[in-house]
């Protein structure tokens, strides 16, 4: 069991209101995942300024000693000046902390922030790139983590948060969703899939790299092959039914778009509600009681191997 | 759908479905009085309630209190009608009621509401998540708008009411309850379903009661896919008589668009009760 919660925004008026939306929505899908939380903000100007690009990092090797809050890590103390010395100009950089996760930003593009934050800090795992997304991981209680990442007071057009109940992997904050594997891509995935070592295998041959053991994480990486060869998540979605076997109910979402799919036999619980404001999922209407307009909202469950998709 | 029952309509299924009609939900005793609405509703509502009991209305707003507090009322009534409001998709509201009382849950409730249901007539003004009045007993179970996943499941008696759609899994493993249902049901529907009856005015998703035993379906418009062993069987008089009752009891007129020539049956072909090697694939 997880719990999964996403919000898209139609309404720019909505916008500042993002994160304290988010969290009221995570506050519901506690029970489904205590044992750790992540999220994902699309458009968080505070950490993501225009024009440039985040790289969500977890620093320390895996498994290693947890990160306080406040920066004091020596890891993330050293991180900004060897960040900016291996890019080109030494830019400015804007470095947030929030819990285990660490968010830098550059003006640069973003393959060129990915690949200096790796030369500059090998150990350091990469858990989301792109010119609107930052990620968060974390393990513990997800109210008390959603606070480390100041969720409430986010801002942006659409963000998504997991509760993980771990069941194919270590709770560990690298086993933590979402997995954000394509630049601004993140998927969300509450059960289980059962053939993902046969084709982690596939794409490992074809040269995809893993960080993690996840089954999740395997799901993630087909996707961004698929949107990599040029499929949207609409197609890509499909593909995935077709490949994988498995409990899913998954909450996809790229730079621009915000999808959700169930396996065939969608025995994991997914409802989605619509306004001409929003668009939000969750795993239960519980997390979705509380949005603005949610007395018209149009409410339905996902059909098995449908894939619905909007764009923004 | 049809115009809905008013509040008599729902007593009269209560007579038919609680206590007082000692049906229990068992097929074949639930018939409705043969005195009709008039002498049924004449009895007045105090029969109802359990001695020492005071007639009036309780109110829990779930956004003061918890579900906890209002199912320990429930289960020890000093009342026999509550109200429920706020209850904000909360789980396991009105779980366990075991005497006949009237709870109206005024919003969308959570996963498992009325479960175990045993004589409570119970509405809900919204949706319901997964299982709702799964396993009940006796009682009268309605759902104003829609239902998620495994509707009445493993329910053994009583009367589950969708005003709404049902998605997948509906009556699931039914055992003697009867449902019916305003809108469409999910696929996989009535799967391994041993008793009861399922009464759908819309449509019925893929896999329409695979492995079934012995309960009866009722589909007005179409079955996308009928599953192991279930299969179409005649519409007789009795199945007509027995699905206007059904109708009437869920508040809608069998009548024009509702009538029970409307309707196709579907049932146990009973091929899978003992194992045949030529079988082996349907297991």
């Amino acid at each position: 069991m997880c719990g999964i919660v996403g919000l898209h925004l139609r309404d720019p008026e909505l916008y500042p209101r993002l994160g304290r939306l988010l969290e009221t929505m995570l506050r519901q899908v506690v029970e489904r995942g205590p044992d750790s939380a992540g999220v994902a903000v699309y458009g968080d100007r505070r950490r993501c300024p225009r024009g440039h690009a985040a790289v969500s990092v977890l620093l320390g090797s895996a498994g290693g000693a947890p990160v306080d809050g406040e920066g004091t890590d020596p890891a993330r103390a050293g991180l900004e000046a060897a960040v900016r010395a291996a890019l080109p100009g030494s830019p400015e950089l804007l470095v947030t902390a929030a819990g285990a996760t660490t968010v830098v930003a550059a003006p640069v593009d973003v393959d060129t922030l990915v690949d200096a934050v790796r030369r500059a800090v090998p150990s350091a795992l990469v858990v989301g790139s792109g010119r609107d997304l930052t990620v968060y991981k974390g393990i513990g209680d997800p109210v008390a983590l959603a606070a480390t990442y100041d969720l409430a007071n986010a801002q942006g057009w659409q963000g998504l948060a997991h509760t993980r109940m771990a069941t194919e992997s270590a709770v560990n904050p690298e086993g933590c969703h979402p997995y954000a594997v394509g630049p601004d891509q993140c998927l969300v995935h509450n059960g289980s899939f059962a053939n993902h070592a046969t084709i982690r295998r596939e794409l490992a041959a074809e040269g995809v790299r893993f960080d993690s053991e996840n089954d999740s994480e395997v799901g993630a990486r087909f996707v961004a092959a698929q949107l990599a060869q040029g499929a949207d998540l609409d197609k890509a979605l499909r593909l995935l039914c077709e490949r994988f076997d498995g409990f899913y109910t998954l909450l996809v979402t790229s730079d621009d778009g915000f999808a959700v799919v169930r396996d065939a036999i969608a025995c994991k619980p997914a409802i989605i509600a619509e306004t001409p404001a929003w668009v939000a999922m969750a795993s239960e209407f519980r997390a979705l009681a509380d949005l603005p307009g949610i007395d018209t909202a149009r409410i339905y469950e996902p059909e098995p191997e449908r894939v619905y998709a909007w764009r923004r | 759908m049809a115009p809905l029952s008013e509040e008599a309509r729902a007593r009269r299924s209560h007579a038919t479905y609680g206590y007082e009609a000692g049906a229990r939900g068992r097929r074949g005793e639930a018939e409705t009085p043969s005195g009709g609405e008039a002498e049924v509703l004449s009895e007045p509502a105090t029969v109802l309630a359990p001695a020492g009991t005071a007639e009036r209305t309780v109110t829990f707003d779930l956004g003061v209190t918890t579900v906890r507090a209002l199912n320990s009322e429930l289960h020890a009534p000093t009342a026999t009608s509550y109200e429920v409001l706020r209850p904000q998709g909360a789980h396991a509201i009105a779980a366990g009621v075991h005497a006949p009382l009237t709870i109206d849950v005024r919003g969308h409730a959570g996963y498992y509401c009325a479960g175990m249901n045993d004589g409570g007539l119970i509405t809900v003004q919204g949706n319901v998540g997964t299982g709702v009045a799964e396993n009940m007993m006796s009682g009268v179970v309605r759902v104003r708008g829609d239902a998620s996943q495994s509707a009445g499941a493993t329910a053994h008696g009583g009367l589950l009411v969708i005003e709404g759609s049902a998605s997948m899994r509906c009556g699931i493993s039914m055992k003697g309850v009867d449902i019916v249902v305003g809108g469409d049901i999910g696929p996989m529907s009535a799967f391994m379903a041993q008793a009861g009856r399922l009464v759908v005015c819309g449509d019925a998703g893929d896999g329409l009661g695979d492995s079934i035993y012995e309960a009866r379906i009722y589909v007005r418009g179409t079955v996308a896919g009928l599953g192991a062993d279930c299969v179409e069987k005649d519409l007789r008089a009795e199945h007509r008589a027995e699905l206007a009752e059904l109708l009437t009891a869920a508040g809608i007129d069998p009548v024009g668009e509702y009538a029970p020539e409307r309707f196709r049956r579907y049932g146990s072909a009973r091929r899978l009760y003992h194992f045949a090697a030529g079988n082996s694939a349907a297991y």
